[in-house]
């Protein structure tokens, strides 16, 4: 605990923008959050077919343009629908999938704390 | 042509004799006190059959014969030999063969191995391994017949998807099945427990062992995969979170939590419902991933033939399972223990639930996020994918508090008693803490949940070394498992830090230079194999500290079928793996080039290793303390 | 009572599952993306195939017009298939056809069109492949039929017969 509140007074002290990730990086991880249409399974930065190329320029291209990674992730939505991100934006058809795990989570904390340790 | 027949009706002999080994036990079942020998010879011989017919079907490989369908959709003269064989279980219909010879295989050693333990209880595990294992029967004979006849007889056969031909690949499904299809005996023989109602500490001892076998299995086969998808599938990436891999990971952390679990049971007499969940749970995940990956109801990297029909026949057999599963455990199981659990929630009984708790997590975490898309698109019809990011979102964050419960929760038995104990855990945890801060901030990663994951696997490691040198603590396998544990969740984390990546386009005779690297690509060479051509490019890397690294990626060109792959080379070093790959780009005459170096590759491949020594460890010093 | 409850939720709640399974079965599991027909257009800017002079997507299309546009390469094998029935939709001049030149070698793309004929009344090029991203494509051909610059119909993979007679049909 006291070592948690200590790493979160550095945290605070030492804001994220301190890191400042260069386009590569940043094309890097966009591009892995997106999904490749034409080998389905894998991420446009795994993949290299003729799409995922084409689609690393145009990564490449919006983020010379300075458009924040959030937009970037919007502009492919708005092409090719919510399938394209790997990483499912919190709205009403995934709070389910986004809070179930916690829900069971507090769940199984509840039953072991009920049978096992409240219960002498 | 004969090995087809031969194998075929090796099969339908097996199946028969599965059909009157339920008639045998029947029959036993009330009047007899020892295994009755028919029963046993039965087992074998239904063993024995498949194990022809398995062979048969190598055989057909070897020899190529075409006028099995099988083989001609998977392989071609001019594959060497060692494909040839592996190319058996490269394929829906082999690989479901090496299921029943898994299946059949467990269930006679089972039957001989098993001392000590009523004769109705090995019966009944028989009879429900038979359910089991008929039902595979069915299901290969009736949608995947892997001896079906082509006629007139093809000359040459379509081949082997290229980047299924490779050493680790090979392995990796015999070594993957003796683990997730091994889970099934645990399934069998905590249904005839049930039912007898003689689920205790001398059943957990025995049944233990079984896990563990399972589990060492699927530890070495998730290993082997994993090694595969990073030399073949991607840019260095060695675990995708594509569905075929959760898959496998689902059963694996069952099998993990029921290991912990067990442990309990083997010395108290608690926990039984909770134990028969997670072994019902184990064989119904592995079924339920053969389900998704088999039924093509998923997409991901690697598919095997889709069929619907198989899919459905999966499906029905799969809820059969657990209707049974859930009829035989509200029927039979009455929790005995009314009587209140009387251990002190600072005791290594509070521990291991706690650690079911966090494994269970991450388990409905996996799940979750891989039947998710399933659910959404038939309830909803839309479609979305769950990728890396939301695992990483829920995953990490609970690892940290996991990490440090790993440390305390075997040292809870002392943390009253001795003073000096407390001392360390909490001298260590400082260290770690600040070795974690100066680490990251010398690499200027100051991220918050870095520091404190890597500050708590530092822990777990410190703890776990020390406890080597220290003579009282006697678990050397749990130990060894937490240590190889902390050690890959750092070797990770440092590599996911630490990784530098390059990529560029070049042409032969460039370069590439920025302040650390110098990439000359120097020529290109061809080969020609037998079953592919290969354009060879040879790269000589300059890094900063002045070692010099010839490296040289390929692109093949492979026959039969007509596919091009692109080959890593590789140079793994103790610290660090240097991996450059190159591809072609549509109408330009230059390589895109991709130069990696990432930092202790080699430690999570040996951590793995590790944690599943641990495993074979703890097998024979049980067998040993006997 | 209490202890049915339990094992007859758990059997509702598998049942429940087996079912969202069955269902899932069915429909095939590739993923092609939905048209979104309320759009406008995307707007561009491009390179004139044949001139090679810088052109803006707003001087190809006009409003009160049909326009089939087809993406193609001459490196694109199912673009073969397709090309006959371009020019045959070409030869009855309902529809005017412009070409997207997708990542292409120019030298290739002109032999291919000599050798097969030309049905574009415009072609412009795509070097990187970006701006058939911003039509929403993924790949090699696909059609698009443009009325009022608004997207009307999408076609992914070859033309064929069927497709020409739905496009006739949807241009009465």
């Amino acid at each position: 605990m006291k070592i948690l509140t200590i790493t979160l007074i550095i945290f605070l002290i030492f804001p994220s923008s301190y890191l400042k990730a260069d386009n590569q990086d940043k094309l890097n991880k966009i591009t892995k959050n997106l999904r490749c249409l034409i080998c389905q399974g894998q991420s446009v930065y795994d993949s290299d077919s003729e799409f995922a190329n084409s689609m690393k320029t145009l990564v490449e291209k919006k983020l010379d343009e300075g458009l924040p990674e959030d937009q970037i992730y919007e502009y492919f939505k708005n092409k090719y629908g919510e399938w394209i991100l790997y990483n499912p934006q919190l709205n009403k058809n995934t709070y389910i999938l986004w809070l179930l795990p916690l829900f069971l989570f507090l769940i199984g904390g509840a039953i072991i704390i009920k049978s096992f340790i409240i219960k002498k | 042509m004969i090995y087809s027949l031969i194998g075929y009706y090796s099969l339908i002999l097996g199946l028969i004799i599965g059909l009157l080994l339920f008639y045998f036990s029947y029959k036993n079942f009330y009047n007899s006190s020892i295994l009755d020998t028919k029963i046993l010879s039965f087992t074998f011989l239904q063993l024995f059959f498949v194990l022809i017919s398995f062979l048969c079907l190598i055989f057909s490989f070897v020899i190529s014969d075409f006028s099995n369908q099988t083989v001609f959709n998977n392989s071609h003269t001019t594959k060497p030999l060692f494909y040839k064989i592996s190319g058996t279980w490269g394929n829906h219909e082999g690989s479901l063969l090496l299921w029943l010879l898994v299946l059949t295989l467990f269930i006679f050693l089972f039957l001989v191995r098993t001392k000590n333990q009523p004769v109705k209880y090995k019966i009944l595990t028989l009879v429900f391994q038979q359910i089991i294992i008929v039902g595979f029967f069915l299901f290969l004979i009736k949608t995947s017949n892997p001896f079906n006849y082509i006629f007139p007889t093809p000359t040459e056969g379509l081949g082997l998807n290229p980047i299924l031909q490779d050493p680790a690949l090979a392995i990796h499904p015999p070594i993957l099945y003796l683990g997730y299809v091994g889970s099934s005996i645990i399934f069998s023989s905590v249904l005839a427990a049930t039912s007898l109602k003689i689920i205790s500490t001398s059943w957990a001892l025995h049944i233990k062992k079984w896990i563990l076998i399972s589990w060492i299995f699927l530890t070495l086969g998730i290993l082997l995969g994993s090694i595969w998808a990073y030399y073949e599938l991607g840019w260095g990436g060695f675990w995708f979170w594509d569905p075929v891999e959760n898959v496998s990971l689902m059963p694996w952390l069952a099998l993990t939590t029921l290991l912990h679990c067990i442990l309990v049971l083997e010395k108290k007499s608690i926990l039984t419902s909770w134990v028969i969940i997670l072994s019902i749970a184990t064989f119904t995940l592995s079924m339920c991933g053969t389900f998704l990956v088999r039924s093509g109801i998923l997409n991901s990297v690697h598919t095997f033939a889709n069929d619907p029909e198989r899919g459905l026949f999966i499906l029905v057999f799969l809820f059969i399972l657990i209707l049974l599963s859930i009829l035989i455990f509200f029927l039979f199981h009455k929790d005995n223990n009314k009587k209140s659990y009387n251990f002190f929630w600072l005791s290594k009984e509070t521990s291991i639930l706690i650690n079911n708790w966090f494994m269970m997590y991450f388990l409905s975490v996996v799940l979750i996020g891989t039947v998710y898309p399933i659910f959404l698109d038939v309830i909803s019809s839309q479609k979305i994918s769950v990728g890396p990011p939301f695992y990483h979102k829920l995953i990490i964050p609970f690892l940290i508090p996991f990490l440090i419960m790993m440390v305390i929760g075997p040292k809870l038995k002392w943390i009253k008693s001795q003073l000096e104990d407390k001392i360390y855990l909490i001298s260590f945890f400082i260290i770690s803490n600040l070795l974690a801060y100066l680490v990251l901030k010398n690499f200027n990663q100051n991220i918050l949940i870095n520091t404190i994951l890597i500050s708590s696997a530092l822990y777990l490691f410190f703890i776990t070394l020390r406890d080597f040198f220290i003579k009282k603590y006697k678990n050397i396998s749990q130990n060894i498992a937490h240590f190889g544990f902390s050690l890959l969740i750092l070797s990770i984390l440092f590599n996911n830090l630490f990784s530098s990546e390059i990529i560029t386009n070049l042409k032969v005779g460039e370069t590439f230079e920025d302040s650390k690297t110098k990439i000359v690509f120097e020529s290109v060479d061809q080969k020609k194999e037998h079953n592919y051509n290969a354009i060879i490019a040879n790269f000589s890397i300059l890094n900063s500290s002045g070692e010099l690294d010839k490296l040289s990626p390929e692109l093949r060109i492979y026959n039969q079928p007509v596919i091009a792959t692109s080959e890593a080379d590789i140079k793994t070093t103790l610290m660090s793996d240097k991996f450059i790959v190159i591809n072609l780009v549509q109408n330009q005459d230059f390589f895109n080039v991709r130069y990696q170096v990432k930092p202790f590759m080699l430690w999570i491949w040996l951590s793995v290793i590790l944690i599943s020594f641990a495993g074979i460890i703890s097998f024979f010093k049980k067998n040993y303390e006997k | 009572m209490k202890n049915k409850i339990l094992p007859f939720s758990v059997i509702i709640f598998f049942g429940m599952i087996f079912f969202i399974f069955y269902k899932g079965l069915e429909d095939s599991k590739i993923y092609t993306p939905n048209v979104n027909t309320k759009n406008e257009i995307p707007v561009f800017n491009t390179k004139d195939f044949f001139s090679g002079e810088n052109m803006k997507s707003s001087s190809i299309f006009e409003l009160d017009e049909i326009y089939l546009l087809n993406i193609w390469s001459s490196w694109c094998i199912p673009c073969r298939q397709e090309h006959p029935f371009l020019m045959n939709l070409n030869s009855d001049n309902t529809v005017n056809i412009i070409g997207m030149n997708y990542k292409d070698n120019l030298k290739n793309a002109k032999n291919f069109l000599e050798e097969l004929g030309d049905p574009y009344k415009e072609i412009f090029t795509d070097v990187d492949g970006t701006i058939a991203i911003e039509w929403g494509a993924y790949g090699v051909p696909e059609s698009y039929l443009i009325y009022n610059n608004k997207i009307i119909k999408k076609y992914i993979g070859p033309l064929n017969q069927k497709f020409i007679n739905e496009i006739k049909l949807l241009i009465k």
